[in-house]
């Protein structure tokens, strides 16, 4: 039971490796370094990577940014709720806010065009989930979260939240459309 | 001479020494394990039946109480226990040592239990339904993190008993040379536990301060960046444990020696270095961190624990093969593992328990932990699919493996239901590969994790999944109840077998005296040459051809499987 027992050679360190392990370890080794390198290899030539830029805001700020947004580009309501559809220009800033336990406003996009997507929690964490792409991202309060995103499909996308918030949590649900370019 | 605390006595079929404070210690460890178990168990069934679409058992407030609750019996309290029983047996029992402070170790341990209770409570009272993770600003009632706080202190203080026997066993000459591997590896567990521990304290006092009041902002961030470092690195001492007692029943079961102690105990010392950087794992989808910062840690520097894990993953079954071959079942590629003993259930277990751990829960672990593969999975049911994999088949099942020898030699009681203990690693580890398995599809597809009602009734605005994912949750669903039921049959055999289990009495039973707890002087070392140790095995100067080969079947899943989920995302919108 050697494992469980001292190693009988005291110079265990000096015996030689088996031709196994060393084969193994220098094939580990090198599936290693690829896996490593493919992540900076795809901030260079790949187009999905997760944008570091990123502020702190406050809940006030925010709202009073998205505010802005919805009174400027409003074109419709949706629901009872009478949740506002915004379709800004392409280029410009979108504001999504994540609170308890809603997503708003809901968003219009254009296809092939890019957008500044701003995202924030206005109360506990939230996660942005665009179904059915699967594109998953973590909701901060406190942070505001601005990456360029450029949808490539036209289609009635659904944003769900991934992040547990409470007992709701599994009502928190919008949609994001994404027409044709004009 | 230090006559007094020497109890010691001799396991008539290991030949295992015994100190009798640490055996007892041992054993009350081990059950307070099996019964959180047992909780987590009846949890987990809960779970399950309510995340199976076509059965929705609860409803929601209980739903999320109930899968918080089943999160930290399971991943804290089960494992937890258990894992101190092993640090005390690898210090203890295979350096024929006294235990260093009994006292302390009964003062750590109802202080776990005590944690337990209190955090259990909290969490059954109703209005600490916050999940495992308990992320701030959602606040827990205040006895939620206190109840954690008392068991972490308590684990600590384990840590540090174990700690002192090893200093004990030096300065007192129970052993010869340096400690065996299966100690290593506790020692690695040990010092990744004390690390996650203070992790632990850093973020939940000052969140328990806030809970009563006396801290008036918790950052979202900040308690997700230190939090992780606390519950990703608690998971890390599971893995370290879970090698370790691979390494343990191999050499139980095949009298197998490690292939090359300089490998194995590197490996594990590669544990030590860079595990921990793991938490990075789950802040890749966050805002406030950087690509590169990001990218170092989630990749445990370049993956070099990794590597550690994949060295373990041939070193254990290449360990296995030589001993087999040397026995005489050297024929072909795989005569080994065709007549390994498949009935011994500690060996099924273990030899499952390496499987799942490697295909199920390291290459998915791997692949979202990339930092932008982690875009089309975080938070989705892949998550707990893949860790299903790693803690559940890892951990739980080589932790089950493990009890089917220590009933004997330390509870000194025959298996009860023999028959059934042949089945039930089966059981409990298909039903988990398909849970596992079938989460992590239904998790491509977008199912969000902690979820009640994938069909958002009463929302205007709800998600239609796919037919594909309703299928794929019924039949994790339905595996699930298959490893609930292959629980159910662990917690049978144990519990019947130490409670009611016939007593093995020993022969000419007598303590030993204290001089007898000394390691005998060391003979003249053989002298081994190179290669010459394994003549006349395995192929083409390959002493394990057949692990060779498995070996390569797992990196080739591993190429494609990582590679095909690049290939899916760069068809997703882009993205910077």
């Amino acid at each position: 039971m050697s494992a469980l027992s001292p190693p009988p050679d005291r110079l265990w360190w000096k015996q030689p490796l088996d031709r196994v392990e060393g084969t193994w370890i220098a094939i580990a080794f090198i599936w290693c370094m690829v896996m490593f390198f493919m992540m900076p290899f795809w901030h260079v030539f790949g187009k999905q990577n997760l944008a570091n830029e990123a502020y702190r805001t406050t809940p006030e700020m925010f709202q009073a940014k998205t505010q802005a947004m919805v009174d400027k580009y409003k074109i419709r309501e949706e629901t009872d709720l009478k949740i506002p559809v915004v379709a800004p220009p392409p280029g410009s800033d979108v504001y999504l806010i994540a609170r308890l336990w809603q997503w708003w406003p809901m968003i219009e996009l254009e296809e092939g065009k890019t957008y500044r997507l701003h995202l924030a929690s206005m109360d506990w964490l939230h996660g942005f989930s665009l179904q059915p792409e699967n594109i998953n991202i973590q909701v901060h309060p406190g942070y505001e979260h601005i990456m360029t995103v450029t949808p490539n499909r036209v289609g009635t996308y659904s944003i769900i939240c991934n992040e547990y918030c409470g007992i709701n949590h599994h009502t928190m649900a919008s949609r994001l459309y994404v027409v044709k370019a004009k | 001479m230090m006559a007094v605390n020497r109890m010691f006595r001799t396991c008539p079929s290991t030949g295992l020494v015994y100190h009798e404070p640490a055996e007892k210690l041992i054993r009350w460890n081990a059950v307070a394990g099996v019964v959180s178990l047992l909780v987590g168990g009846i949890l987990a069934l809960l779970v399950t039946l309510t995340r199976w679409p076509a059965v929705h058992l609860l409803p929601p407030d209980w739903f999320y109480l109930v899968l918080t609750a089943h999160g930290l019996n399971m991943l804290v309290f089960w494992i937890i226990f258990f894992e101190i029983a092993v640090l005390y047996f690898a210090a203890s029992v295979l350096l024929k040592c006294r235990l260093a402070t009994p006292k302390m170790a009964w003062a750590g341990f109802w202080l776990m239990i005590v944690g337990a209770l209190v955090n259990n409570v909290a969490v059954f009272r109703g209005d600490s339904s916050v999940m495992f993770t308990s992320y701030a600003p959602m606040g827990a009632h205040p006895a939620f993190y206190l109840g954690l706080i008392l068991f972490a202190v308590g684990a600590l203080v384990a840590c540090f008993v174990f700690f002192g026997t090893l200093v004990v066993a030096k300065s007192e000459g129970t052993y010869n040379g340096s400690v065996p591997l299966v100690t290593f590896g506790a020692v690695t567990a040990a010092i990744i536990a004390v690390f996650t521990i203070a992790s632990g304290a850093i973020i939940l006092i000052p969140t328990f301060l806030w809970s009563i009041g006396l801290v008036d902002h918790i950052d979202s961030l900040m308690y997700r960046t230190v939090w992780w470092a606390f519950g990703h690195s608690s998971q890390q001492i599971n893995v370290a444990a879970h090698v370790s007692v691979w390494y343990a029943i191999a050499a139980v079961v095949f009298g197998a020696k490690p292939l090359s102690e300089k490998v194995s105990r590197t490996a594990f010392f590669l544990y030590i270095c860079f595990l921990q950087l793991a938490s990075a794992h789950h802040l890749l989808a966050d805002p406030g961190l950087t690509s590169n910062w990001k990218i170092f840690n989630t990749s445990y520097a370049m993956y070099l624990a990794v590597l550690a894990s994949m060295v373990h993953g041939l070193t254990v079954p290449g360990a296995i093969e030589v001993a087999q071959r040397e026995k005489g079942y050297n024929r072909g590629l795989f005569e080994w593992l065709r007549k390994a003993p498949w009935s011994n259930p500690s060996f099924s277990a273990m030899f499952m328990s390496l499987i799942g751990f490697g295909f199920l829960g390291g290459i998915s672990g791997v692949m979202m932990g990339t930092e932008q593969l982690n875009l089309i999975i975080h938070n989705t049911i892949y998550v707990p699919g893949h860790f299903h994999a790693t803690v559940v088949i890892g951990t739980t099942l080589a932790f089950m493996g493990l009890t089917y020898f220590l009933i004997p030699t330390l509870f000194r009681r025959e298996l009860m239901f023999p028959g059934m203990a042949k089945w039930q690693p089966y059981f409990f580890g298909i039903g988990m590969m398909g849970f596992s398995l079938f989460m992590m599809g239904a998790g491509t597809l977008g199912v969000p994790r902690r979820h009640w009602d994938m069909g958002f009734a009463g929302n205007p605005l709800a998600h239609e999944f796919p037919g594909t994912a309703y299928l794929m949750m019924g039949i994790m669903a339905i595996s699930g109840i298959l490893a609930v039921v292959g629980g159910g049959m662990y917690l049978l055999i144990t519990v019947g077998s130490v409670f009611l289990g016939k007593k093995i009495e020993t022969p000419g039973f007598k303590h030993v005296k204290a001089n007898d707890g000394r390691a005998p002087a060391p003979g003249p070392q053989p002298v081994v040459a190179a290669g010459g140790a394994h003549a006349g095995i395995g192929t083409a100067g390959f002493i394990a051809p057949g692990t060779f080969v498995l070996a390569l079947v797992f990196l080739t899943a591993f190429v494609l499987y990582y590679f095909i989920n690049w290939k899916y995302l760069s068809t997703v919108w882009p993205l910077s």
